[in-house]
């Protein structure tokens, strides 16, 4: 009897049949993983859906009156606000709406890229990685199933983010369609970098890999509709290139137009196509990005664990530093434009860089620094973060058995961060620096060295913040509460000053007590007690740590 | 009736790697077959080919007569598979773990859920993070011997098991066979596959070494013959096929190749045998002989 015969001339109804088999199982898998995102999705949902309702409710009182309203236009007709915020239209009568869609649409369009992009990694290229799709897919389950049902939920999590966000503003009274618009903007730019990680996952043999690359995509998304809308106001030819562009280019609730979200539709279709194609031409857990072979003997600079860690991180500090170096370079070079429309309206100067009475120049990039610090905080409590990760593996109960010590393990851990920030911040600084200096031209005197040594002002800041997170680490909480601390220092320190929150908060926020350097002159006391603050925070997560019980 | 698994000259390289070079693989329905081979000889990677996750460079490949690649779907309903190194969902419990995967072949016998659960000694309402390896192979294989299938593909599926659950593995594999389902096992545990295999197949280097009836392969290698006689019997080291010739008090111990025994016999019955031991080889001389460097290059 032969055996070849079943693949051979089949009937167009069995060949159906096997493109239905595909997809075998994607129901099955998708109820799974809305299961395993049953908190996750609602999460992001109400955190953005808050976001918006906040500010909805927040705003009106921050701009009570037309004339404030205006004052605040007037920064978006500024290259440098629009860099940082969105186009720039509606602004000659500016409303509560224009400023949602001007200026927070790009935000909530982040944030619901990152989610989707997390989300699709988590539900394909995750599970190859650890063994777990092998296990799945020996069930009945198709090729495509998997990735479809990954797709299926990004499409739920971005539709719960638009819903939920439409409610928060038609809940502030805000016009219809117009908050529809604005919800389907951020939508499509989820759904746009969702299925940007699936094709990522595609190529990637790591989840890591995969999140970076879509990561990075999103960066270079932001970027270029932050240059585009620098370059005109209401928006230029580079705005059209980004997704985030597209979903601002609506022009809610000034002169709505749903055609611009026509291209992240397609867009999306586009890259799940190209991901289906991908999937249907690699075997499981394989990437179509070679994975290099490495050294096969360990060198001695591996020979402890701060070692390790910075051989763990390299690739993630390198890309950081790419990131803030390229992004400061950007901003710092916008510095002579921003000086000159401040010498045209020296009002704006206080609003973005704080009333310092020196230098225009100096305080906006001392203002900017500020906002690369956060970002190197960020990185801080990530990198911290992972500890976690390596306990929870197992791996860091191989090490303490190799003879590592739990109180060197950690501090290692802490040294590497805080190296890697010294360098991250001193990147962005002579970014900002260089790139201001460049533009001003041969009289710039020292600027790019004033700004790279200013940037070092913030370690002993990020140092509290890392040191925090290893405390959390330690006692082995959750790292919930350093996240909310960090990012209500971040929300105070980028929108107090405009929502004129109370002055006692804004005085108590962390950022904000670091002296402005380098348009204030360098006060050491401040730092000195972040840095015993930080010191503090490890005397603690050190016992902390050596006294519990490993996870794994 | 044509084979259950019918492997022919695959060959699957990585990159410059060849991990399979030409490998050979067959499985009559009813059989427990065991797929023996050193760390990195290829077998989870020619597992990984006849469940459809890789593609085979070359060679073909037949699953119930069918191409895994492109049948997966159709084919997975009449296997399951357990992997050596099961990873699960973290937050899941092991008893949701178990429906799911038993659900994505197409259900189960839910008293034959619980049946095994409490055989294997499985609480199934503890998440998986907080299990042991040994309790992850648990979930897989209760998921895998839940399911009326004719196929059970697993690979080194007790190398977390205590003594007491090998036991029960091996009477759920006894079981499998009488019931006429046909059992790849892949297996560093010779003792295991000695108990449980009809036929064994042996690779290396992703070549297909040896591969027959437990009870051939034993011919290939030589028999221990341990003897003493009222006469000198050294003679016998002259003999072909006879080696290793020393003595042992007044014991004269020899090993001796398959064919060459009558000849053997017919030089020591003159000589007043007092007793005489032939032990056949066992799986771990085999599989030791296989791969020790004289055996280079042997193919059957």
């Amino acid at each position: 009897m032969s055996t070849e015969a079943p693949s051979r001339g089949q009937p167009d109804g069995l060949r159906g049949a096997r493109a239905a088999g595909a997809l075998a199982g994607t129901g099955r898998l998708f109820r799974f993983a809305l299961l395993q995102d049953r908190l996750r999705i609602p999460l992001w949902a109400l955190a953005l859906g808050g976001l918006v309702g906040y500010f909805g409710a927040v705003l009106p009182l921050a701009y009570p009156d037309q004339a404030a309203l205006q004052t605040r236009a007037a920064i978006l007709k500024d290259p440098s606000g629009a860099l940082l915020s969105g186009p720039g239209y509606g602004l000659e009568n500016y409303t509560l709406g224009a400023m949602l869609a001007n200026e927070v649409l790009g935000m909530l369009a982040v944030a619901a890229a990152l989610m989707s992009i997390f989300l699709v990694v988590r539900h394909t290229r995750a599970e190859e990685e650890s063994g777990r799709a092998e296990l799945v897919r020996a069930g009945v389950v198709g090729r495509y199933a998997p990735l479809t049902a990954a797709l299926g939920a990004l499409l739920v999590a971005n539709a719960a983010v638009a819903v939920i966000l439409a409610a928060a503003m038609l809940g502030n009274g805000l016009a219809a369609a117009d908050s529809l618009a604005l919800a389907a903007g951020v939508a499509a730019v989820g759904l746009v970098f969702g299925a940007g990680a699936a094709v990522t996952s595609q190529l990637s043999q790591s989840a890591r890999g995969a999140t970076g690359l879509a990561g990075g995509a999103l960066g270079l998304a932001y970027l270029l509709r932050g240059i585009g809308d620098a370059q005109r106001v209401g928006g230029s030819a580079l705005s059209w290139l980004s997704p985030i562009g597209w979903s601002q280019q609506t022009r809610a609730f000034v002169d709505l137009r749903w055609w611009p979200l026509l291209p992240s539709v397609v867009l999306a279709a586009l890259l799940c196509l190209a991901a289906y194609l991908l999937a249907s031409r690699r075997d499981l857990g394989a990437g179509l990005l070679a994975a290099h072979p490495g050294p096969s003997r360990g060198s001695r600079a591996l020979a402890s664990p701060a070692g390790l860690v910075l051989r763990l991180e390299r690739g993630s500090i390198l890309s950081w530093c790419l990131g803030l170096f390229a992004f400061a370079l950007l901003t710092g070079s916008m510095g002579q434009t921003i000086v000159e429309s401040f010498e045209a309206r020296p009002e704006l100067a206080v609003v973005i860089g704080g009333s310092t009475g020196g230098d225009p120049l100096r305080a906006a990039l001392s203002a900017f620094l500020r906002y690369f610090a956060m970002a190197v905080a960020v990185h801080a409590v990530v990198t911290v973060n992972r500890l976690r990760r390596e306990e929870d593996s197992g791996r860091t109960a191989l090490l303490l058995a190799a003879g590592a010590g739990r109180a060197r393990l950690l501090l290692h851990c802490l040294a590497v961060t805080l190296a890697a920030d010294a360098v991250l911040l001193l990147a962005a600084g002579f970014g900002l620096g260089a790139g201001a200096a460049s533009a001003v031209g041969p009289d710039s005197g020292n600027l790019a060295l004033d700004v790279t040594a200013a940037s070092l002002a913030y370690l002993p800041l990020v140092s509290c913040f890392a040191a925090l997170a290893a405390l959390a680490y330690g006692l082995r909480t959750g790292s919930w509460w350093v996240w909310l601390i960090l990012i209500a220092s971040l929300l105070i320190g980028l929108y107090g000053p405009v929502l004129r929150l109370p002055e006692a908060l804004l005085q108590a926020e962390p950022f904000g007590l670091v002296p402005a350097v380098p348009s204030v002159p360098l006060n050491g006391t401040p730092l000195l007690l972040m840095g015993l603050t930080a010191l503090v925070l490890l005397a603690a997560a050190v016992p902390a740590f050596r006294r519990r019980d490993l996870s794994a | 009736m044509s084979p259950v698994i019918d492997v022919h000259k695959l060959s699957k390289n990585f990159g410059a790697v060849r991990a399979l070079d030409e490998l050979d693989l067959r499985l009559q329905a009813g059989e427990v077959h065991g797929f023996l081979g050193p760390n990195g000889a290829g077998k989870s990677t020619t597992i990984r080919v006849l469940l459809g996750a890789a593609k085979a460079d070359s060679g073909t490949v037949r699953l119930f007569g069918e191409d895994p690649w492109t049948e997966a779907v159709r084919l997975h309903r009449r296997l399951a598979y357990v992997p050596g190194d099961v990873n699960l969902w973290p937050k899941i419990t092991g008893g949701e773990a178990v429906d799911l995967l038993v659900s994505l072949r197409g259900g189960a016998d839910g008293r034959r859920r619980s049946e095994l659960l409490e055989r294997f000694d499985l609480d199934p309402s503890r998440k998986a993070r907080t299990y042991s390896k040994g309790n992850r192979q648990k979930v897989a294989l209760v998921a895998a011997l839940a399911s009326d299938v004719e196929l059970l593909v697993l690979d080194e599926p007790t190398s977390g098991l205590d003594p007491l659950m090998e036991r029960v593995f091996q009477d759920c594999v006894r079981e499998a066979k009488a019931a006429g389902r046909t059992v790849l096992l892949s297996s560093h545990l010779l003792a295991e596959v000695e108990t449980l295999c009809d036929r064994v197949t042996i690779i290396r280097q992703g070549r297909t070494v040896q591969s027959g009836a437990l009870s051939e392969l034993r011919h290939l290698a030589r028999a221990a013959v341990s003897v003493v006689c009222g006469k000198d019997p050294s003679g016998v080291a002259l003999l072909p096929g006879v080696h290793d010739v020393r003595r042992d008090g007044g014991r004269l111990l020899f090993s001796v190749e398959d064919g060459a025994l009558p000849a053997v016999l017919e030089h020591l019955l003159p000589l007043d045998i007092r007793s005489f031991t032939s032990t056949p080889p066992t799986l771990e001389e085999l599989f030791v002989h296989q791969y020790s460097p004289d055996a280079q290059g042997a193919r059957p």
